[in-house]
């Protein structure tokens, strides 16, 4: 079995440079990097959505129009820091994986590159939709409003599904021939099921996102937004809980479907010790939900803690499947490069060894750089040694001049490039060769 | 290469999508996030100390602009550029990762500074009504400024390196590859013509939000122009220092691939360009300083389309006299290291490649290896029937409408690196070369486009035995 998959398994070689940094360092910046990096992108994601469904609600009710464009006012920002945080990770997983991540971007290819444009379209869009606000209030405008509003949730909620083709796709080599194109690579592994977890962390995190955000101290609602901080964190904290408890469905059913190559206990004990302290976050949740005004927002502090040590834990998860996944890829590339690097080193010391003394090259063997173009007696690209050994008879100065510095002559031939680089002795008896060939033949 | 290999055959490959992308990034970067922020900045600073609310407004609208410019199609062609490459030359972005790791980790923590400051500065614009508020405002405008250049001067520094590694090769040390010789005249080239630009996009955004505003705008534009003719000056003798300061060796390259026939108008046009550009900019500035309410709002589009014309041209010119290098000395720009070239001409490119269809020519595979071959040793630079089609080059040599003698091809190739300098040796076996000319001689027939890995997936050798190692695990 593992042979049959070895077999169909590209091992191919790895670039010969050390890492810069030691690989321990690397993995647990990839680790930490990448969940800032998603912590934003759920943010913007969730917070996307979450502004389409409060402007909606906000047709008939305005109250919920102006917490709508709270929320918006959080996107823009958090767009932007999503994409900054996103060059850490990237920069990591470049260099510990460099062979499967390049492999995964290059076998879905349009796909990876379409992403500039989508991101750069969407982050225009929510700037209009965020500028627009008073502008486009009333009517038909504001239809126009929430339809921009609709298409850049939309599109944040596709791009995502680009960045966990490749996740997916590089962690099993043994299926890469399989792939052509981007939706054939979504056939592969389990990239449904770690998208519907994906877009519930999202909503629930930015549900617990803006939970702090409208209570904080020293934040004025305004007027019209017409909510008092209590029901505003009771909202959002519904949110968060209501996704959540749908999390123990999406979650079991990410593991289940993982394809079996990284499975491990030290997984399974990460993962469920990461759930049962979710539970626990669960039950902290609903008991904020239940307290009284005065009381609600008291646990937060906590609930982030706790929050943030479940997410580590799904992220360090995460990585202990991928290494474990590619941890036979890892090694035979690393053999196959050894090996080849080896041999290479041996060819290139033969190599040396075998060609000192350097031999002088005669006029002939440099004229094989000339062959390509000039035949002895017929017309190539330019024009034959016979030709030649005529215009310059007596003159092999002539022609190294002319190879010098090429001009145009015959309007039938393309311009000769210059031969400067091989130097005025080479030339000289490559023109030496060139006349006396011309003339025998 | 040993990656799968991504290519759109009628984009020359896909580099020219790397080319627009890049572009657009520097277009944007130099004259708005280098250039005018401290400009902004320095209006802002000026408002405040001359109680000019007028002045200030002025710049919190211009700076509306450069944000959500800057934060959108900047930052995203940003992150294009690293995309796009790691699809098109995954050999060369690994390896500069490995030798800049600490220069991209330096890049990305001041990055993200930046980015934290441009949305602080924008954001907090109007909640700074108090002297002492707007004097902290006007310090986050100055860190931004600071913090812009910074991304710019880590950058060029693997720019630079890319052209001449300094003793990196060598030593292979991080410093060396930061203090190459190039560094100093690209990055001060860079800033002067960043600030050109950014005087004159401040200039041109002005005439939208200060229609009767005649004297708020001849005060700007008089200013402006100063900074204009300074930044002029300095652009010239920072250019003439980095033209000088290009290594023998890539000058020589430049001026063989420059007198070539398709690079000998180019190379022309580069010189008056340069020359019409300053001009214009010359001519805009003197305007600028005395009678400036006779210039009108196109007519500032001139320079600034030559300027974006003659920045293009000094990119392309950048990046041609790399050739045929990416990493100077050490990779070729189609991927091959100098230290294996003699190695994979004696034992075959394709028996050490993994995503091939097969590792040994023979009659009857001839055209499959010529593909793959091409695809390995000639796709990075050439299409197939595309942009800069390698049958086109062929018939500029032996005319498109006559026989290709494949001997001669055949022999062309193992010497075309003598007579096309800026291009790297072929890389592979006789055999291989006779492949290569075999399918390019089917091509020629066919004219059937070539696809790449991201359409029709990869291939590995069939029926192959593995080595051994392998099989035991």
């Amino acid at each position: 079995m593992l042979y049959d998959i070895l077999a169909n398994t590209p091992i191919p070689r790895d670039l010969p440079l050390p890492l810069p940094v030691p690989e321990w360092l690397l993995i647990g910046c990839l680790v930490v990097f990448f969940l800032v990096h998603i912590l934003f992108v759920n943010l913007m994601v969730g917070g996307s959505v979450l502004v389409f469904i409060t402007e909606c609600l906000g047709w008939k009710n305005k109250r919920w129009d102006a917490l709508a464009h709270e929320i918006a006012k959080t996107v823009t920002v958090n767009k932007s820091l999503a994409v900054v945080m996103g060059i850490g990770p990237l920069l990591c997983i470049n260099l510990l994986y460099t062979i499967q991540w390049y492999s995964a971007n290059a076998l879905t290819g349009h796909a990876w590159l379409l992403i500039v444009p989508l991101v750069t379209i969407a982050f225009l869009l929510t700037y209009l939709h965020k500028y627009k606000w008073e502008a486009w209030a009333d009517g038909g405008w504001k239809k126009v409003h929430l339809g921009i509003a609709l298409l850049a949730a939309l599109l944040f909620l596709c791009i995502p599904v680009i960045f966990l083709a490749n996740v997916n796709l590089m962690l099993f080599p043994s299926e890469w021939e399989k792939v052509q194109g981007f939706f054939s690579s979504l056939r592969i592994g389990n990239v449904l099921p770690r998208y519907l977890h994906f877009i519930c962390a999202s909503i629930a995190l930015t549900g617990l996102f803006l939970v702090g955000w409208f209570g904080r101290d020293g934040f004025e609602l305004s007027e019209e937004v017409g909510f008092t901080k209590a029901e505003l964190r009771r909202i959002f904290y519904k949110v968060a809980a209501y996704v959540t408890a749908l999390q123990f469905i999406a979650g079991p059913v990410l593991l289940f479907t993982l394809p079996s190559a990284g499975l491990s206990t030290a997984l399974y004990v990460v993962i469920v010790s990461g759930a049962l302290l979710g539970a626990f976050v669960l039950w902290l949740l609903t008991l904020e939900i239940r307290s009284s005004d005065a009381r609600i927002g008291r646990l937060y502090l906590v609930i982030c803690v706790l929050f943030s040590a479940v997410v580590l834990s799904m992220g360090t998860g995460r990585h202990f499947y991928r290494s474990a996944a590619l941890a036979t890829h890892q090694a035979l590339i690393k053999e196959r490069t050894a090996n080849y690097e080896a041999a290479l080193a041996e060819f290139n010391q033969k190599l040396a060894s075998g060609t000192l003394p350097a031999v002088e090259q005669t006029g002939a063997q440099i004229f094989v750089n000339c062959a390509a173009c000039h035949a002895p007696k017929v017309k190539l690209v330019g024009p034959p040694l016979t030709e030649i050994a005529k215009i310059y008879a007596g003159n092999p100065a002539g022609i190294v001049a002319w190879a010098t510095a090429p001009g145009k002559k015959r309007l039938d031939m393309p311009q000769m490039p210059p031969f400067a680089h091989l130097g005025a002795e080479k030339l000289r008896k490559v023109a030496e060769y060139m006349l006396e060939e011309g003339r025998s033949k | 290469m040993d990656f799968p290999s991504y290519y759109i055959d009628h984009l020359a490959g896909g580099r020219l999508i790397i080319g627009l992308i890049a572009s657009l990034h520097v277009l944007i970067n130099h004259p708005l996030a280098v250039g005018a922020y401290p400009l902004l900045t320095w209006m802002e600073w000026w408002a405040h100390k001359h109680n000019r609310p007028d002045v200030d407004q002025l710049a919190y609208k211009i700076t509306f602009v450069v944000f959500i410019v800057t934060t959108t199609v900047g930052a995203m062609t940003g992150v294009g550029i690293w995309l796009s490459t790691s699809l098109f030359a995954p050999f060369a972005i690994g390896s500069l990762l490995r030798v800049f790791f600490w220069g991209w980790f330096l890049e990305w923590l001041v990055f993200i500074t930046e980015v934290c400051l441009i949305m602080w500065w924008f954001l907090s614009w109007k909640k700074a009504n108090t002297p002492e508020k707007k004097r902290k405002h006007i310090k986050i405008g100055v860190a931004l400024s600071i913090m812009s250049w910074i991304t710019m001067a880590l950058i060029v520094a693997v720019l630079g390196f890319m052209m001449k590694p300094g003793d990196w090769n060598q030593t292979r040390a991080f410093w060396d590859a930061m203090t190459n010789p190039l560094y100093a005249p690209q990055l001060g080239f860079r800033t002067f013509f960043a600030l050109m630009t950014g005087a004159v996009f401040v200039w041109f955004a002005s005439f939208f939000f200060t229609k009767n505003k005649a004297y708020l705008r001849g005060w700007l534009v008089y200013r402006l122009s100063h900074v204009t003719l300074v930044s002029l000056g300095l652009t010239l003798l920072f250019g003439t220092w980095y033209w000088g300061r290009i290594p023998d060796v890539m000058k020589a390259n430049s001026s063989v691939a420059l007198l070539t026939q398709q690079f000998m108008g180019w190379h022309d046009q580069f010189r008056s360009l340069l020359g019409w550009t300053l001009i214009c900019f010359l001519l805009i500035a003197i305007a600028g300083l005395s009678f400036s309410k006779l210039v009108p709002r196109w007519a500032l589009l001139i320079p600034s389309f030559m300027g974006i014309w003659m920045l293009g041209h000094f990119e392309r010119a950048r990046e041609f006299m790399r050739k045929p290098w990416v990493i100077g000395e050490y990779l070729y720009s189609n991927g091959v290291r100098k230290d294996e070239l003699a190695f994979l001409q004696s034992e075959g490119i394709l028996k050490h490649s993994t995503y091939v269809k097969h590792r040994e020519v023979t009659e009857e595979n001839k055209v499959e290896c010529g593909q793959d071959v091409f695809m390995l040793a000639c796709s990075r630079c050439h299409s197939t029937t595309g942009l800069n089609s390698v049958l086109d080059k062929f018939a500029l040599m032996y005319g498109a409408d006559k026989p290709w003698d494949s001997a001669a091809m055949t022999a062309f190739l193992s010497s075309m690196h003598q007579s096309r300098t800026y291009m790297p040796p072929f890389p592979g076996t006789s055999k291989e070369a006779e492949a290569l000319v075999a399918y390019l001689q089917q091509l020629r027939e066919t004219r059937e486009p070539l696809q790449g890995a991201q359409t029709v997936g990869v291939s590995l050798p069939k029926n192959e035995t593995k080595p051994v190692q392998t099989a035991a695990r």
